[in-house]
């Protein structure tokens, strides 16, 4: 099959291309180990609980070494779990140090839903069996809204939550 | 060509016009249904009625998405293999059925979704539950439209039984193409809605596992998009060269595209599930490897379309650098809107490769940035596209013409869609680049400055989908124009012939056995250890949700 001159330099150009942008992402892949999240731990969704991460008190933010933070939260159509506070309300507000680590864990006890940290690159699907998990270093100061951002009902736009870095 | 001009028999116009009827309609609908959402979400409007949000979002995405698509697409293929490779009086019978069949089904899960049984959206979301009638509904529409591609597929065998050795028509080659894979891909959805989720939904299997479903509906999700692409193809390399007054560039290459995109549709739907917990890591970026090569066919297409534009301007004397481009037809709109289609699958095309991205996926993934990249690339570049065919299919099959005046219309119809796609599109790309979630209803979450940011891209968007819909009722005057009160005439059916001293077609590109032998194998490469960990490592199943839908 005849194929222009013009035509090969154009696909040429357009496989190196898709070659280079490949590479890319395979060597932060890879090598860099920036996969999308993906534990593939299970657990059962009628008993959450069950699972140390997602036992009510262990729910909201810990601190587990200098700058080290890990943050469960259990989801269900319409709200996040962070915990409680000590007068025994739900805590909707999660403080972080600025530079901290922080790894978020998730499960959902009904349906699927979404976490995204909006303005950073927390972003998990949340599904029912299934835990997430993502690490980030949050760099900048300021109010992140945490929004579901998958469809998980007819309340799917109030659930939500805040995120907050400070100096 | 002489055929071209005949009309065609009323008994087979009148089938073609049927699925055309049932397009238009849903496109009004729909549309409709889009501008509520706009208006809903620029926090300045409540819907009326109690409307749920929810409702109508799956409504705008079940009609758009599914029934005008379908529709249109198998009532334009037909009239293609009528053209091409003809269609015998059985053939007709069975392809009523099909349509019947779909009508059928479409006309369940429409009601069922408007009563507010199925507000699930049209990627389902189980645990969610709806009505089973709403999944009865779609496994009709599915079925349906397999009658359709087995009509498809038996033209072209009898016109091939009864022409020894001559190559298929390109067009009629393309529709195979299609129909096989949509065919090969809907058996993903198939087996999730009659295995899954019609028995848990009538309650007779307890619960139901969510990764799996999520994983079959996306190895239908991704060639579904290209179902709807590959039609918009067949226009832009077979019917465009003829409306341009030029030649058909290549049969091998367009043939060899379309072979491609058979081949490197299917194996990639993990790229719709990057950021899901249950799939081994390593198999979304195979997959995602796979998903670029699905990317070279247009990379071809590109090429092939422009070397037409070309080609055909010199040959008619334009000798400067682009002097062939300012003398394209600009004022027929049978070319515009197409044209401004292909314009608007540049940028599109590009934000696919971005989404498809693997980690960079996290950045955009169920942000609306991907509502905004699907208003491109199907709202815009296939929409378009099939409006073009609208102007000539519509009144060569009702015997009418489009007058200058429609065609005119069709001109600011076009420049309509174009002003209002780029402001609602762009605003949704910027909106869910600041992390603006897609598929919600208005909310101000807990304030805050970002939020106020996100409301303020969705007041634009508002804007635009205000115009678009503008665009909506003039689409539907001018159908309903061109098939009832355009004066009476012949409008051409145009379709590119090759060059006299075009090279020939090689043999294998119609070796279907091969071509399909491959495709199967890449499914099986690409699906069969991912999906049997995800049977081994099942987490236990979800009971049905009703009530976060709600149903009673």
């Amino acid at each position: 099959m005849h194929l222009h001159k013009y035509e090969k330099i154009w696909l040429i150009f357009g496989m190196a291309s898709l070659v280079l942008f490949l590479l890319i992402i395979g060597f932060a892949a890879f090598w860099k180990g920036t996969h999308p999240q993906s534990h593939i731990e299970t657990i059962d969704p009628q008993n959450v609980e069950a699972h140390d991460a997602f036992k009510p008190e262990n729910l909201g933010i810990r601190e587990v070494a200098d700058g080290k933070y890990i943050v469960n939260i259990v989801a269900s159509a319409f709200n996040y779990d962070f915990g409680k506070d000590k007068e025994g309300n739900a805590i909707k507000t999660i403080r972080v140090p600025k530079g901290s680590t922080v790894l978020y864990q998730i499960t959902t006890k009904d349906v699927v839903h979404g976490f995204q940290v909006a303005g950073t690159n927390v972003n998990m699907m949340v599904e029912p069996g299934h835990i997430s998990r993502y690490e980030t270093v949050m760099k900048n100061t300021g109010e992140f809204t945490v929004v579901c951002n998958e469809y998980c009902g007819i309340g799917h736009h109030q659930m939500f939550g805040t995120v907050e870095v400070y100096e | 060509m002489a055929t071209n001009q005949l009309p065609l028999a009323k008994k087979d116009a009148r089938l073609y016009m049927a699925f055309m009827y049932v397009t238009y309609t849903a496109l009004l609908v729909g549309g409709l249904m889009g501008l509520l959402q706009t208006l809903a979400r620029s926090g300045k409007y409540t819907l009326p009625f109690n409307i749920n949000y929810y409702t109508i979002l799956t409504v705008h995405g079940v009609i758009l998405g599914l029934v005008l698509t379908t529709f249109f697409i198998i009532g334009f293929q037909f009239s293609l293999m009528e053209k091409t490779v003809g269609i015998s009086d059985k053939q007709r019978k069975v392809a009523w059925l099909s349509f019947w069949v779909m009508v059928t089904g479409t006309i369940m899960a429409a009601i069922t979704i408007l009563i507010g049984e199925a507000s699930v959206l049209y990627t389902f979301y189980a645990p969610l539950r709806a009505h089973p009638a709403f999944y009865f509904g779609l496994a009709f529409v599915i079925i349906g439209s397999w009658i359709a591609a087995f009509v498809n597929f038996r033209q072209l065998y009898v016109w091939k039984k009864a022409h020894k050795g001559q190559k298929s028509p390109l067009l009629a080659f393309m529709v195979t193409i299609n129909m096989l894979m949509w065919f090969i891909a809907t058996i993903g959805v198939a087996t999730s809605v009659i295995i899954q989720f019609i028995p848990w939904s009538l309650g007779y299997a307890e619960t139901i596992n969510v990764l799996l479903s999520r994983t079959l509906f996306w190895y239908f999700g991704h060639p579904l998009v290209y179902f709807w692409l590959l039609p918009a193809y067949m226009a832009w390399y077979a019917i465009i060269p003829k409306i341009i007054g030029g030649k058909l560039f290549s049969d091998p290459l367009a043939r060899l595209a379309f072979i491609l995109l058979l081949l490197f549709s299917i194996p990639v739907g993990f790229h719709h599930q990057l950021t899901e917990p249950g799939i081994d890591p390593t198999w979304k970026f195979i997959q995602v490897v796979l998903t670029f090569m699905v990317i070279i066919p247009s990379l071809m297409t590109a090429f092939s379309i422009f070397a037409t534009f070309e080609i055909t301007g010199r040959k008619k004397g334009y000798k400067s650098l682009f002097g062939w481009f300012k003398k394209l037809p600009w004022k027929d709109v049978r070319f515009l809107a197409p044209f401004i289609g292909m314009a608007a699958f540049i940028p599109g095309g590009a934000g696919g490769i971005v989404n498809a991205s693997h980690q960079m996926n996290a950045l955009v993934h169920n942000t609306i940035w991907i509502t905004g990249h699907f208003h491109l690339t199907a709202a815009t570049t296939v929409i378009l596209t099939f409006f073009g065919i609208t102007y000539w299919l519509v009144p060569h099959l009702t015997g009418r013409r489009l007058t200058p005046r429609l065609n005119k219309l069709g001109i600011i119809q076009t420049f309509v869609w174009t002003v209002g796609m780029t402001i609602m599109s762009g605003a949704m790309h910027i909106q869910g680049l600041l992390g603006g979630p897609r598929r919600s209803n208005f909310s101000e979450y807990a304030g805050g400055e970002q939020v106020a940011t996100w409301i303020n891209y969705q007041i634009a968007q508002t804007v635009g989908g205000t115009i678009l819909f503008i665009g909506i009722l003039l689409m539907v005057y001018i159908f309903i124009q061109l098939t009832f009160f355009a004066p009476r005439g012949v409008e051409e059916f145009p379709i590119a012939e090759e060059e006299k001293n075009a090279e020939p077609t090689p043999k294998i590109l119609e070796n279907w056995y091969l071509w399909i032998g491959i495709t199967i194998a890449l499914i099986l490469f690409a699906y069969t250890i991912p999906v049997f960990d995800i049977l081994k490592h099942s987490p236990p199943g979800s009971p049905p949700f009703d009530w976060p839908i709600g149903r009673g």
